[in-house]
């Protein structure tokens, strides 16, 4: 039998039995639902956090000595004994790890707190030292006034709530909840507050770190003050690693203040860095880059590490995901399997007489399979849509509930093409399957004892 | 003088048996009937409910297998055909007509028809032109698009004599045909079998209880009686 003769037979039989076989094809959408509703919440929320790990830099790694790590990163190293047999992180270093393949540049993490005085007000903020090449990322390249003229220059980008805070205007502050953490506070008028901060002065009072007069270790602490002008306000996402920045300044000049940082107590007189940020020309080479750093003796991490335990996580989680899911769909098979047995006991005397007029096991075979596959192919279908609507439900849920806490709406739903292709592959699989049984039974029957049936 | 090659001829039994196990009882169906059917002929099987003649009809039409002993047609012998051979056995040499018609009812006239073309892969427009004609030869073009529970008993079994008719079998073989009509119907019905057989070559095996519809039309009548052949006559009027 020809398969367009064959689907035009299964597809009359299908509307000979509409209320029976339309509910086994809603049994089987339903179980397609439940599968791409569950996956794509997998996938979706996979999604949303490595986009959000990328914005933080999928091609960075940040480089510390091994002491500071173990110490759990910002942590400071006191024993003496681990650092005398550990390389410093010096200028040497520094460029060391320039030069290595891949690796595009290699900065110092420059943060240091200071107090600002603007407009007779005093705040705090943190300071960070940018290297030129920020200014084409996400964070930088859309600053309203304009980047650093060059790297020594005296002047400061302003992040907008700090702007804000700075012209004494209230600043929506992100809440503390996970969903308020991954999202945005409402935006505020960046073009607004350039206007009225920028070519303005701005003075930091900081403590500048100051090498013991001997040279053999020790250091003291000294006030410093430092005028610069604001040139531009950056609109920085909350997921970037520059978010809790208030302050941006060129890299050589915040170098040139020689400020004292957070952790910085190592009782060296050689400059040293508390940490380098390495950026690596492809995503793909951050593991070799990371190899070859650790060789040379210091600490290293990237967001890839993290993306790789992370990755391994959803993949179980998804595997639990789809197996719940996949649980409807196979109740919905066991729901073909009855349909068609039930047809089988009904048709059995049309089975008799298409045997009688010279159909073939594999014929009567066929149009039971082409049944059941006609039920999968349509219940994936509407399953498919089915399950997509419902993620559209819940992501429009979620986000009335984020409005509401005023945070920015987020995708946590995503139904992408592979999934939709899966979804109705495997319905259309598990149908089949399904209907194996009881089309191999119907090809077994006797035309005789058939044809005797009424 | 050279001999005549020798036809085989359409239909040769030989001891064939067809015994069916019921509980502990066995039942002999057809017990030992051997048997000659020449090619063209119009044989009428004969004999009480329960003799054994649609059992007989059915080991002929490949439907059923025999318990011992051979069928063969045109020197074929079934017994030694696989499940797919005899079905194409049934598709393209035996046509089948039943009492009860067996239409399939979810199906219009015309799709019943291109029904067994269905099966014999032939395609699409020229099944449709076949099935035309082969139903506009049993008068029944204008019924065409009609469902087989919207017509008489005598236009239901004409619809079935098209199909059993549409892919030119060699052999006819009807049970009980007019069994379900009356009889200025089951007459009309016997002279169409009667109009194929002459115009088609074909040879035809019909089952029936009526004696009187036997000696009408058949040229040879076979008597059954327990599952064993009876009797053979030759009907002197349409011999």
């Amino acid at each position: 039998m020809k398969t367009p003769d064959l689907l035009r037979l299964a597809t009359r039989n299908l509307r000979e039995s509409m209320l029976r076989n339309s509910l086994t094809t809603i049994g089987i959408s339903v179980g397609v639902a439940s599968l791409v509703s569950m996956m794509s919440l997998g996938v979706g929320l996979q999604r949303m956090i490595s986009v959000r790990l990328e914005k933080v830099g999928f091609n960075l790694l940040t480089v510390m000595n091994r002491g500071s790590l173990r110490m759990g990163g910002m942590g400071a190293d006191f024993s003496q004994a681990s650092v005398a047999d550990e390389r410093a992180l010096d200028e040497a270093a520094r460029l060391e790890i320039a030069r290595l393949p891949g690796v595009v540049e290699a900065y110092p993490e420059l943060r240091f707190t200071g107090e600002f005085q603007f407009a007779d007000a005093t705040r705090h903020g943190m300071v960070a030292g940018l290297p030129d090449s920020v200014k084409t990322t996400d964070d930088f390249n859309n600053v309203k006034g304009r980047f650093f003229s060059s790297p020594e220059a005296a002047e400061a980008v302003v992040e907008k709530g700090f702007a804000a805070e700075l012209l004494g205007k209230s600043v929506p502050r992100p809440g503390r909840g996970m969903l308020k953490r991954m999202t945005a506070p409402p935006s505020l008028d960046v073009p607004a507050l350039a206007r009225d901060l920028v070519g303005k002065e701005l003075v930091l009072n900081y403590s500048e770190r100051v090498a013991g007069a001997n040279g053999a270790g020790g250091y003291s602490v000294a006030p410093r003050q430092a005028g610069m002008k604001i040139v531009g306000v950056a609109d920085i996402d909350m997921q970037s690693r520059y978010a809790r920045t208030g302050v941006f300044l060129p890299m050589k000049f915040a170098q040139g203040l020689h400020a004292m940082q957070g952790s910085d107590l190592r009782a060296t007189s050689a400059p040293t860095y508390n940490m380098l940020i390495v950026r690596v020309k492809e995503s793909g080479q951050v593991q070799k880059v990371e190899d070859a750093v650790k060789k040379m003796g210091f600490g290293a991490i990237s967001i890839q590490d993290a993306m790789r335990s992370l990755r391994q996580g959803f993949a179980v989680f998804d595997i639990f995901l789809g197996v719940f899911g996949s649980l409807a769909l196979a109740v919905a098979s066991i729901g073909i399997v009855n349909t068609l047995v039930m047809a089988i006991l009904e048709r059995r005397r049309e089975i008799g007489i298409m045997k009688a007029i010279g159909a073939s096991d594999a014929d009567v075979k066929r149009v039971f399979f082409a049944e059941a596959g006609a039920m999968g192919l349509v219940g994936g279908c509407v399953g498919v849509l089915l399950g997509w609507l419902i993620g559209r439900a819940i992501n429009a849920g979620a986000n009335i509930y984020l409005a509401r806490q005023g945070a920015a709406s987020v995708e946590v739903w995503y139904v992408s093409w592979w999934l939709v292709a899966g979804a109705i592959g495997f319905s259309l699989a598990v149908s089949l399957l399904a209907g194996w049984y009881p089309a191999s039974r119907a090809s077994r029957l006797d035309p005789v004892e058939a044809l005797r049936y009424q | 003088m050279t001999p005549q090659p020798t036809l085989p001829p359409a239909v040769r039994t030989d001891r064939l048996c067809r015994h069916f196990q019921m509980g502990t009882s066995v039942v002999r169906a057809v017990d030992g009937i051997s048997l000659e059917v020449a090619a063209g002929d119009f044989v009428a099987l004969l004999g009480p409910s329960g003799s054994g003649k649609s059992s007989l009809l059915n080991l002929i039409a490949g439907l059923d297998r025999p318990t011992a002993g051979t069928v063969e047609i045109h020197g074929k012998d079934l017994a030694r055909l696989s499940r797919d051979e005899l079905a194409g056995y049934r598709l393209r040499t035996a046509g089948m007509v039943f009492q009860s018609f067996n239409l399939i009812p979810t199906m219009t006239v015309m799709e019943n028809v291109e029904l067994p073309m269905c099966f014999a892969e032939v395609e699409r427009g020229e099944r449709e032109s076949l099935a035309r004609a082969a139903l506009d030869r049993v008068g029944l073009a204008p019924r065409v698009a009609h469902r087989p529970a919207e017509l008489s008993g005598g236009e239901q079994q004409r619809a079935a004599i098209a199909r059993a008719l549409i892919n030119r079998p060699r052999l006819l073989l009807a049970d009980e045909p007019t069994g379900n009509l009356d009889s200025r119907t089951g007459a009309e019905i016997m002279s169409l079998i009667v109009e194929c057989r002459a115009s088609l070559g074909m040879t035809v095996i019909m089952v029936t209880h009526e004696r009187a519809l036997a000696e009408r039309y058949a040229r040879r009548m076979l008597f059954l009686a327990d599952g064993q052949l009876a009797g053979d006559e030759v009907n002197g009027a349409t011999a």
